[in-house]
């Protein structure tokens, strides 16, 4: 740290009365996660401002050519803070880290940059799992972070559920409504400690989402792979999701779980690559086993209650990269975007579109770098590739989703 | 039972089209420009046809950019364009291959056999008809008479196909150093070509019977002849229909038959005019709420004006500026206590040099007898030329110009901001010196003359266009980004139903927040200062001023002569410098003044730059296009070698070293990282036995010969070469390609990891998924971290072992191999030292040109290195000092071996006081946008100028050339402070 930019550290202090600020990713997700920090004593607060000062302010404080989910965020920060909705002497900024090779993992150092010069008292935690940045106040321990690996399967399956019924339903409306009963629900089981029994909560929920009323009309499977923060947040990708539903598609979002598992297989695929075995090797080849051991079981129970389409097995999204990519592309989404498509196309969602963010340089090689061997694979395989940006207009971008629909229509 | 009629209403992004089917004939096509009144001319279109076909019912479809929202708000069917082409040609050309079709302002491939594919262009691409308009205006032609100088072309110049913006900075240049307006029409074409084959197609070849459609290219002969010999096509196999610029609304109408809504015209009409527009467009503050707001703030601004005299009654000195613009050139005649003799502002009309000449007759007409020029003074991107050609006395950096004029109306000015015509200039005044300099980049050149090709294309005058913006009641926000995005945030607000005035308020909104906030990037207003002075002829529109001042909540200073401050800073200027007589051209020698220009290619070395040589009337020549005194046909025995030349010559020269007897021949591409670890892969392969055979010397050929095969048109231009270097070396006949993909680079300590950018580590995995003819055979592309010794021998003895190499015989070369890499780095530092060391006996200033290892590269770096050493600096690497010093301390994450050398060279810089660093950034490249600002960080905290230099395909060097000057300029000044 140099003496141009102030670190203010998050102090167990300050844990007490300071609310901690979070930007907006995954709606269903987060809200599960905050809840879960604030029975740890956290009081924690999803922004899910999507103004044009947003966007103002992205661009006021962050370099041209940042890549939009950086601009968005700091964005969302720099209004949060300006808005007099609170005491900037109370309030703490949350980002996530994860130590990788694309630039995201400098969004922490950019967001103390934006804010250095107005907001220096105003402490930015990182929330990263390989011991970047430590702050004494803010540590993450085992039963903490077994509790957010089961808020992303609890999320993941909403997700998963809510768009595989969103598009039939018969009553407009009740989708949503359901989707609120389980966030509450599920939000509680994390408060009282009764989260663990996977097995009878899926299926509860998996039989509510089966009852609701639906109609029988076909329509296209959409899937949406892409950059992490562009493929979840509706404001970066305009709500795309929405978008899709509008036009008479069923979206097919890839979930959060597998982004983690690639996290953690990238480290183990690091130590047999490189030959560099230490104990984090050891503690996440466990924890890889672990999580995949989750993701088996929740597939099994899809596939038994026998309704609705399970999301991707993790090992078998692996094979499907290997067959185009080497898994030691471990930068941004890496892989796992290629893997995604590959997987999508192959189980019958032959239209994707993948999103990225202007300019995203992982992108380059694991998206659009690929399409051409994908559609190679999979003739029918219909993939466009939208850029997002703060420029990028919606007209533009629908456009070209809508070009990608009439194809998906024809067959 | 009546007849049904299909009719299609293809609502473009700058024309309707319309056709109507009777069963499958077609009955009526039309092709309209709607000028942005989209709704009124669909409105007028649809009258017609009523008018032809009263009383008949009609199934409708709408397609087009613009087409959307009227389709969703009136509730006539909307069908995708791109779609509709496909199905009109599945019906009227089934044995077609490929479609191309331009349009106003998207450019669309459909690949129809071999797997049907429809493609459109990303959202930074503008090589389409809207581009062919702006560049014909930039000529001062209509796009008919740019189609007739196209025709008679001898010469094509490389011009970027990207975006129109990347384009016009290929091409002003060309304009101003005197190219052939014909040759430059018949590039302007070549350019939209390249873009189609390398944007659109990525990796796909266009083949077989090929179909063109869409207005362009059914209107511009010129184009059609550049699409056909580029992609090799013969009579038969290159189609153009007669109904191209329609087709797509005849692909509509054979849609519309499937549709079930029944209606006559006047029910369209009728839902059409009675649709409402969504409302969501995101509004702005009106400029004046009223016109008495409007007459204080004209009231306020007048003060700031000059005197005047007359031209004829005057009688004494008189001071001559020239300001030769991207775009205007612009001229003044000052008295010796600065009253305004005459001024001119106008476009160059691509040929500065008649401009200025004919002006300068005019003022030896005009002028009394008594009047004399005692000096005169040019400042601009014609600067040579003029100065050459008319023997101006000096020449002035620009910014220095304008630092000049704006201290003669405010001498305590803070900061200066200048748009112009193509340029956004911003200094930063401290101590009365240029502090700092901000310029936009070749990407956010949404300026003055963006907004005129706006007016033009709605039909409207500049000032006109201006005019109706100030009284907007609801000016759109359309953003801030560069001119190809604005054009789609524009459509997106005309679909939305705005206005014209509220779009013309909101454009000189967007180039005011494009300069904040891209340019200035000033976090709050304080930081600019108290004295403001805004210029440059982009700010003689009242709305742009009103603005900009809204913006920044402040009044600021704006001199009636504001587009013409260059000139009089360059005036002024002379008018300090005078000597007894001025070389000025007199008034007799310009009555036969004239000249000729040729163009040739220098071959003084592999750079081959095109020169374009002028012979003045008189005999003399100019030569401009060169990057070097070479070209001038200057002898060199002062420059002293630069570090740039000389790590890349003894990169060349590695290749020398062969085994005797060797196992294969084995070829190492010259891109990317290997221009850092060619040292060390030749020593190891060699060492293995191998012929080690490196790819061709990149030229703008290597390019093209990849360029088919590039799926991502955003990518850095270095990556973008790598293409043509593997196409290289599969010419040259090896066994196989040896491309590692790294994760990690080397470590060379005090950071916290070691990465290579996600483009340099991956590269060979896109090369491989994207060119045909790569197999796991012939392009070997293990996975290694050299950092460790056991384990890459074991990864590359596995990746060899068709070859029979063993981890053992891998492991005993590797040592070698690491020493190599090491002498390699120990010998450019030295030669560095040595650099250094000439420089300042010499009392030379040193530049620490600072990028990646491959923008040693003449084809990446374009010769700036030899453009700052002909402005007599020595220039090193940044890979050559930075071991010098250890890591200063940062606010990022340190974490990408060639990034962590650009924060120890700038902490080098920093602790010499005769050093400078100047970043070479390529364009796309998303780590720089963290680098660029710590590096700037490092420097300006120690009191060192940043200046930052982007560099793409683009291959001229005027703007590098500016700012290299002003640093320079700067530097002087700074320095003649601390003297004085």
């Amino acid at each position: 740290m140099s003496d141009r930019v102030l670190k203010t550290v998050f102090t167990e202090e300050m844990k007490k009365d300071y609310t901690i600020l979070v930007p907006d990713m995954l709606p269903i997700h987060f809200d599960l996660l905050i809840r879960i920090f604030a029975s740890y004593g956290y009081k924690m607060e999803v922004l899910h401002t999507a103004t044009q000062n947003v966007i103002d302010e992205g661009l006021k404080n962050t370099h041209n050519d940042t890549c939009y989910p950086a601009l968005l965020v700091i964005g969302q920060f720099m209004d949060a803070l300006k808005s007099g909705k609170y005491d900037v002497n109370k309030v703490a900024l949350l980002m996530s880290q994860t130590g990788g090779g694309c630039r995201a993992s400098n969004y922490i150092h950019l967001i103390r940059k934006a804010i250095s010069s107005q907001f220096p008292q105003v402490p930015v935690i990182s929330l990263n799992f390989s011991g970047l940045e430590k702050n004494p106040a803010f540590k993450l321990t085992v039963p903490m972070m077994l509790k957010f690996i089961y808020a992303v399967l609890y999320g993941d399956l909403l997700m998963l559920l809510y768009n595989q019924c969103k598009p039939y339903e018969a009553n407009e409306g009740e989708t949503d409504a359901l989707l609120k009963k389980w966030e509450n629900r599920v939000g509680k089981l994390f408060e009282i400690n009764k989260f663990h029994n996977t097995k009878k909560h899926y299926r509860a929920i998996l039989d509510d989402f089966a009852a609701l009323p639906k109609t029988d009309v076909k329509k296209p499977k959409v899937g949406i792979v892409g950059e992490i923060y562009v493929k979840y947040s509706p404001l970066a990708n305009n709500n795309l999701n929405e978008f899709l539903i509008s036009e008479g598609c069923e979206p097919n979002v890839p979930g959060l779980l597998d982004f983690v598992l690639y996290c953690a297989s990238d480290v183990v695929n690091d130590a047999i690559l490189y030959d560099k075995k230490t104990k984090r090797t050891l503690a996440y080849n466990i924890g890889y086993d672990v999580l995949y051991k989750f993701q088996k079981q929740q597939i099994k129970i899809i596939e038994e209650h026998g309704v609705f389409m399970p999301p991707h097995d993790f090992e078998h999204l692996r094979k499907c990269a290997d067959k185009y990519i080497h898994q030691g592309v471990k930068m941004g989404e890496g892989w796992l975007i290629t893997a995604e498509m590959a997987a999508l196309a192959e189980t019958g969602t032959e239209n994707i579109i993948c999103t990225q963010p202007f300019g995203c340089l992982p992108n380059h090689i694991v998206a659009k770098g690929m399409s051409r061997v994908i559609k190679q694979a999979y003739p029918e395989a219909n993939i466009v590739a939208i850029d997002y940006d703060p420029g990028a207009t919606k007209v533009n971008q629908e456009n070209r989703i809508k070009l990608m629909l009439a194809n998906a229509k024809k067959y | 039972m009546s007849k049904i009629y299909c009719l299609g209403i293809d609502v473009g992004s700058t024309t309707v089209k319309t056709v109507i089917l009777d069963d499958d004939k077609i009955v009526y096509t039309k092709y309209e420009r709607h000028f942005s009144k989209v709704r009124e001319t669909v409105a007028e279109q649809l009258k017609i046809i009523r008018d032809l076909y009263p009383g008949e019912i009609f199934k409708s479809a709408i397609p087009g950019s613009a087409g959307l929202g009227i389709a969703n708000e009136s509730g006539i069917s909307f069908v995708q364009e791109v779609y509709s082409a496909f199905v009109a040609v599945n019906k009227s050309y089934p044995d077609a291959d490929v479609v191309v079709e331009l349009g106003g302002e998207d450019a669309k491939i459909i690949f129809l056999t071999g797997g049907v594919e429809q493609r459109m262009n990303g959202s930074c691409a503008g090589g389409t008809g809207a581009f062919v308009d702006q560049m014909a205006g930039l000529l001062g032609v209509t796009p008919d008479e740019l189609n007739e100088l196209s025709l008679s072309a001898q010469k094509i110049y490389p011009i970027a196909s990207r975006c129109g913006v990347f384009a016009k900075s290929d091409i002003q240049p060309l304009l101003n150093q005197g190219a052939k307006k014909e040759d430059v029409a018949a590039s302007i074409f070549q350019a939209v070509v390249d873009q189609t084959v390398s944007g659109l197609a990525q990796g796909r070849k266009i083949e077989g019977k090929v179909l063109f459609l869409g207005g362009p290219l059914s209107f511009l002969s010129g184009l059609r002849k550049a699409f056909v010999n580029t992609l090799n096509l013969s009579e038969e196999n290159a189609v153009f229909p007669e109904l191209a610029p329609c087709f797509m609304a005849y692909g509509s109408a054979l849609q519309a038959m499937q549709l079930s809504d029944e209606m006559t015209i006047d029910e369209a009409l009728e839902k059409i005019v009675n649709a409402k527009s969504e409302d969501n467009i995101a509004v702005g503050e009106p400029l004046f709420r009223e016109e008495k707001e409007y007459q204080a703030f004209i009231e306020r601004h007048s003060k700031s004006d000059l005197k005047y005299a007359d031209l004829k009654e005057y009688e004494g000195d008189a001071y001559l500026g020239i300001d030769a613009g991207s775009t205007t050139t612009k001229l003044v005649l000052i008295t010796p206590d600065g009253r305004l003799l005459y001024q001119y502002y106008g476009s160059n009309k691509g040929q500065p040099l008649d401009v200025i000449a004919e002006k300068l007759r005019e003022i030896y007409s005009l002028k009394n007898e008594k009047l004399v020029i005692k000096s005169s003074c040019v400042t601009g991107y014609g600067e040579e030329l003029i100065k050459a050609g008319l023997g101006i006395d000096f020449g002035l950096v620009e910014t220095v110009a304008h630092y000049k004029a704006a201290a003669f109306f405010c001498p305590d000015v803070d900061f200066i901001i200048d748009i112009g015509g193509q340029d956004i200039k911003c200094f930063k005044i401290k101590n009365k010196a240029i502090d700092s300099i901000m310029l936009n980049e070749a990407c956010s050149s949404g300026c003055g003359s963006f907004i005129q090709t706006f007016a033009q294309a709605m039909g409207y005058s500049i000032a006109d266009f201006a005019r109706l913006g100030l009284f907007a009641k609801a000016p759109v926000d359309l953003g801030s980004r560069c001119t190809v995005f604005m054009n789609s945030s524009v459509k997106q607000a005309q679909k939305d139903g705005a206005s014209v005035e509220d779009i013309s308020a909101g454009l000189s909104s967007s180039i005011i927040k494009n300069a904040i906030y891209k340019v200035i990037r000033a976090k709050s207003v304080e930081e600019l200062g108290k004295n403001i002075v805004v210029q440059g002829g982009t700010f003689l529109n009242d709305a742009v001023l009103r603005c900009f001042e809204q913006e920044l909540g402040r009044n600021v200073i704006r001199p009636a002569i504001s587009g013409l401050m260059g000139a009089f800073g360059c005036a002024l200027f002379a008018m300090e410098k005078a000597k007894e007589t001025s070389n000025l051209i007199t008034a007799e020698k310009l009555e036969e003044f004239g000249y000729k220009a040729t163009n040739t290619q220098c071959n003084g070395c592999g750079a081959h730059c095109n020169l374009t040589i002028i012979k003045f009337a008189d005999g003399h020549r100019f030569i401009s296009g060169n990057r070097c005194e070479r070209g001038a046909g200057i002898k060199i025995d002062t420059v002293s070698e630069n570090l740039f030349e000389y790590k890349y010559r003894k990169i060349l020269e590695i290749e020398n070293k062969k085994p005797k007897n060797p196992i294969a021949k084995v070829g190492l591409p010259l891109a990317l990282s290997f221009y850092d670890l060619m040292p060390f892969f030749h020593s190891m392969l060699t060492d293995l036995g191998f012929e080690v055979v490196f790819s061709e010397e990149s030229t703008r050929d290597t390019y093209y010969k990849g360029q088919q095969t590039i799926p991502s048109d955003t990518v850095c231009y270095p990556a973008k070469l790598a293409h043509g270097h593997i196409v290289s070396l599969l010419e040259k006949g090896v066994d196989f390609i040896f491309y590692p993909c790294m994760s990690y680079n080397v470590d060379e300590g005090g950071s916290d990891n070691h990465f290579n950018c996600p483009v340099v580590a991956y590269y060979p995995e896109l090369l491989k998924a994207n060119m045909e003819e790569l197999n796991d055979k012939n392009f070997i592309a293990p996975y290694v971290d050299i950092n460790f010794k056991n384990h890459t021998a074991k990864a590359v003895s596995r990746a060899l072992a068709g070859y029979g190499i063993t981890k053992n015989q891998v492991y005993d070369v590797l040592n070698k191999a690491y020493s190599e890499m090491r002498r390699f780095k120990e010998d450019l530092e030295k030669k560095a030292s040595d650099i250094i060391w000439d420089a300042r006996a010499e009392g030379k200033g040193i530049v620490v040109l600072a990028g990646r290892p491959y923008h040693v590269d003449p084809e990446i770096n374009h010769g700036i290195h030899k453009l700052i050493a002909s402005l007599g600096l020595a220039v090193v690497t940044e890979d050559s000092v930075s071991s010098l010093v250890n890591t200063p301390s940062l606010d990022v994450l340190n974490q990408w071996t060639y990034h962590s050398r650009l924060y120890r060279a700038a902490k080098y810089v920093c602790e010499n006081d005769d050093m400078q660093l100047v970043q070479l950034v390529s364009f796309g490249c998303g780590i720089d946008a963290i680098t660029t600002d710590e590096v700037r960080a490092i420097l300006e905290e120690k009191g060192k100028l940043y200046t930052q230099l982007k560099i793409d395909e683009i291959n001229n060097l005027g703007a590098a050339k500016i700012r290299l000057r002003s640093l320079i300029a700067a530097l002087d000044e700074k320095k003649a402070k601390e003297e004085a």
